[in-house]
């Protein structure tokens, strides 16, 4: 690999103005921090809805006076419909797959700290970085109307105006086609149900205006990190992180566009009488469906699952860097293998594009097809396996500072493995039989996709925070915060399993119509208890980022003797990240521990040449010595 | 801190697994040909879970337990790792998830890859909004015309019937699903509106049921009761009740019942419906 970089540094300015520093800013430092308050907006909604579905399924007909206020048509009396119920599925599912996995990892953290850590000075396209969160921020505010558009009847007025398909004000919170949105449900309009008309609609347009901007961020990334990299910064020399947010580049990159074409199309049946998805001779609420013909609900299975598939990876894969790295860090020692977590990472990217059809097994696809993505689907248990091994593999011998952001860190792994692991059950297509679409399913995602990737998030927050705001989160909050989410997770998602064994269906707004679900009672109320437990305890998270922003101890310029390129500047960095130097690097991202240094760590621009062989510890080493690839 | 985290995580693991040991929790049981290997390929399928996790936690626990940083100034291991070992982990670890994946495959490919046996009943299942609609073909053993653009639930003809056809005549159309057992079911699956899913837990058996499709299905039920069938894909406001049950009856009582004609069967459904207990849970 040639020298990167070498272009003239020219610095600029930093701004001045309020808003062209903290508003329309193209410094992605702030736009990085605008991505993880966006995350932080988002994900208290999604909890919230989280915690509303879990007063509902264990107490259902409990009068909830604020929703009456808000919401008198879906929640008459402050009792949920199942409908509403329906809607706030929906929508904690879109808001936190969305607005949360994927904008706080890649569009938050590894807009921070990306270029940073490659030694650039800013993304590639500044401009177009802004452009991203902002589009993304609308596509945030037309979700947060879809709300109002169906729960509220005068804001439905105005939808109504715009036509048949428009028709909103129907007492739900959103559609009620759950994330995945499947067609013809999501296609037929008012006709199928409450929640599909406006909410639909909006629902569509937000996650297309989303999927744009995800687009233009992912090829910033791409750019940047291809381009833009320092000298000595060989791809081999790179933090895992790095490697992290550019396979969730290429991924979504790749992905996105299918699932912006597939809500162009559905957006099309909805408005102008296309039938990509609505197939010919339905018979819905009563009457024919007149005009359409042709079209394959299977279709949309397949654009949507080729995007949602890749999605979850583009959710967990940034978790997966931050945690190599914070583990690294803390445990004083180098990451063990980083070649092969190099390659594991990119074969999990990968393989994730070729698995999409298990989540069809059941659907009428062909059997052979299920037959093939099957096996697929086991084999990425491989380099799944093969990042736990190594991150344990880390841990091995090393002298662990029990840091929070140590916790959480050592809280993905645990997560993940539990997580992860019953892919091998769910991968089945003989098992499936019983487990698809059961709380089985349920348990295995939130536990993977969902609080593993958070747990890589708030270790990277407890992690970062010092960086970004140069003032350090209180350590025993933080420490509180670890143990009652952590433990509080997996009182959560672990009877989950159980629910499934029971062969309980996910989506349902009650469980007591039928007889099989009976003996699930105490499990669905712990679990509601251990919910509501758990999500107050964010509040103690909340509680120390915000104050902490302003009252935190001064934190130095490399207060957890990490030796990245964002630690070697100020805390907060400057507007132009490395004050018009560009910094040359020497090392690998973790030369912690190495024998004969005088301090426990070297930082990657660190010129002492502290010789550093390969061979004392085994080929697969990321190469500390200083020689370019 | 190591300690307690240590100690933590090795509690979620003794917890975690026992949830799956207890018994408290469980499938209910087969009442299918194919059941008892669904069940033990899942029993195959959860011990390796249940010991790669537990080794993965234990391991971890483990680790943090003892390398904890005791402030005795020692400094950690170096090393970037060992080819030898990641070669190992790769290999075993493909060796058997690749090996589990292709085991998994085998009831599904018992049941998907071959047409249902000659001699097996058929009846057309047709799901709409939160109901269920069983077409049985009758003494004739011809299903009579069905046609979209004649559907007219107002009417009660729900899924369609043409009547001017003449196998039509003998056909009964209802909302329970009534199958023989130790006999081969074929189900030919539509749906009038929206995606559903037909789901027995006891069967084992799921197939979701797509507007514009026929898929066509097949299994045999060896266990007489009676047991609730539920739809599995989300399907609109009501899909958390559309329910209806699944009665398996005796060959004898089985073949008298399905030569009645309509308003019998109906009521003689009614009865066998009463006489069967669901399953104690």
């Amino acid at each position: 690999m040639a020298e990167a970089t070498h272009e003239e540094v020219h610095r600029h300015p930093a701004p001045t103005g309020f808003i062209r520093k903290y508003i329309f800013s193209i410094d992605h430092k702030v736009i990085g921090i605008q991505y993880i308050l966006l995350a932080l907006a988002a994900v208290l909604v999604g909890m919230i809805m989280s915690v509303l579905m879990r007063v509902n399924l264990s107490w259902p007909g409990t009068h909830i006076k604020i929703l009456e206020t808000l919401f008198p048509q879906g929640a008459p009396g402050g009792v949920m419909s199942p409908e509403f119920y329906l809607s706030l599925v929906t929508m904690h599912g879109t808001i936190m797959v969305f607005f949360v996995l994927t904008t706080a990892p890649q569009g938050g953290f590894g807009n921070y700290f990306l270029p940073i850590q490659i030694g650039a000075d800013d993304m590639a396209f500044p401009y177009l970085n802004m452009l991203s969160f902002w589009v993304t921020f609308v596509g945030f505010i037309v979700i947060l109307l879809a709300i109002f558009a169906e729960g509220n009847a005068t804001v439905g007025g105005w939808f109504t105006a715009l036509g048949a398909s428009w028709a909103g004000g129907s007492g739900t919170v959103g559609p009620i086609g759950g994330w995945t949105g499947y067609a013809p449900l999501s296609a037929l309009g008012k006709i199928a149900g409450p929640g599909q008309g406006a909410g639909v609609n909006l629902w569509i347009i937000s996650v297309a205006i989303f999927c744009v901007g995800s687009l233009l961020g992912a090829l910033n990334f791409i750019t940047t990190l291809l381009n833009m990299r320092a000298p000595g910064m060989s791809l081999m020399r790179m933090p895992l992180t790095c490697w992290a947010w550019f396979t969730t580049a290429v991924l979504a990159l790749l992905s996105f566009p299918v699932l912006l074409g597939g809500g162009i199309l559905l957006m099309l049946d909805r408005m102008v009488g296309t039938s990509f998805f609505i197939p010919g001779g339905l018979y819905v609420s009563g009457s024919t469906v007149p005009l359409h013909t042709g079209g394959s609900p299977l279709l949309w299975q397949h654009l949507f699952w080729f995007f949602g598939h890749p999605e979850v990876y583009i959710a967990i894969v940034p978790g997966m860097g931050a945690t190599s790295h914070i583990l690294s860090t803390f445990a004083r020692k180098p990451v063990f293998g980083y070649r092969a977590m190099v390659f594991a990472i990119f074969a999990i990217g990968m393989l994730g594009f070729f698995v999409w059809g298990h989540h069809m097994f059941m659907s009428g696809m062909s059997p052979y097809s299920a037959i093939a993505f099957s096996v697929l689907t086991l084999s990425i248990g491989v380099p799944s396996a093969i990042k736990t091994f190594n991150w344990i593999g880390t841990l091995w011998g090393a002298r662990i500072r029990f840091t929070t952001p140590m916790l959480f860190a050592i809280g993905f792994v645990s997560l993940f493995v539990a997580g992860g692991i019953t892919g091998l059950v769910l991968g089945q297509t003989s098992l499936d039989f019983f487990f698809h679409d059961t709380y089985f399913v349920t348990a295995h995602f939130h536990l993977v996709m969902g609080v593993a990737s958070i747990f890589g998030m708030f270790a990277a927050t407890y992690f970062w925070f010092p960086k970004m705001f140069g003032r350090m989160m209180n350590e025993g909050l933080g420490k509180v915060h670890f143990w009652i989410t952590f433990v509080g997770v997996y009182a959560i998602f672990i009877p989950f399993h159980a629910m499934g064994l029971l062969g309980m269906p996910r989506r349902y707004a009650r469980f007591d119509e039928y007889e099989f679900l009976k003996n699930s009672k105490g499990l669905v109320l712990f679990v509601t208890i251990a919910a509501i437990i758990t999500v107050i305890a964010q509040l103690i998270f909340y509680f120390n980022f915000f104050v902490s922003i302003w009252k935190g101890a001064k934190a130095g310029d490399n207060p957890w003797e990490a030796t990245t390129l964002e630690w070697g500047i100020p805390s907060p960095p400057p507007h132009d990240n490395f004050a018009g130097i560009v910094p040359v690097v020497h090392h690998g991202p973790y030369e912690f521990s190495v024998p004969g240094a005088p301090n426990d760590f070297i930082m990657q621009t660190d010129p002492e040449g502290i010789s550093v062989h390969a061979d004392s510890g085994g080929v697969s080493g990321n190469g500390g010595n200083g020689h370019r690839h | 801190m190591g300690r307690l985290l240590g100690i933590v995580i090795w509690g979620i693991t003794i917890a975690s697994v026992w949830m799956f040991v207890s018994g408290k929790w469980w499938f209910p049981a087969s009442i299918s040909e194919h059941g008892g290997r669904v069940d033990s390929q899942f029993m195959i399928t959860i011990i390796v879970v249940g010991i790669s996790f537990t080794a993965a936690q234990v391991g971890l626990g483990w680790v943090v337990w003892k390398f904890r940083d005791n402030a005795d100034k020692q400094r950690a291991t170096y090393s970037h790792g060992n080819n030898r070992l990641e070669v190992v982990w790769t290999v075993v670890t493909a060796v058997i998830f690749i090996s589990l994946g292709i085991m998994g495959q085998r009831v599904w490919a018992s049941l998907h890859l071959h047409n249902a046996p000659p001699g097996s009943l058929q009846v057309e299942v047709v799901a709409q909004q939160f109901s269920w609609n069983f077409h049985y073909a009758g003494k004739d053993k011809a299903f009579g015309r069905t046609d979209p653009n004649l559907i007219d639930d107002s009417a009660l003809n729900y899924v369609g019937i043409d009547e001017t056809d003449p196998n039509a005549k003998d056909d009964a159309v209802v909302s329970t699903l009534v199958i023989p057992a130790n006999r081969p079911v074929e189900l030919i699956l539509r749906s009038k509106d929206v995606t559903h899913s037909f789901f027995v837990p006891q069967l084992r058996f799921k197939q979701d049921l797509v507007p514009g499709m026929n898929i066509r299905v097949h299994f045999t039920a060896n266990r007489v009761g009676k047991y609730e069938l539920a739809c599995a894909e989300l399907c609109g406001m009501n899909h958390y009740k559309m329910k209806s049950f699944m009665l398996v009856l005796p060959e004898n009582e089985f073949s008298e019942l399905v030569t009645m004609p309509q308003d019998k069967f109906q009521a003689r459904t009614a009865e066998l419906m009463a006489k069967y207990q669901l399953p104690t849970y």
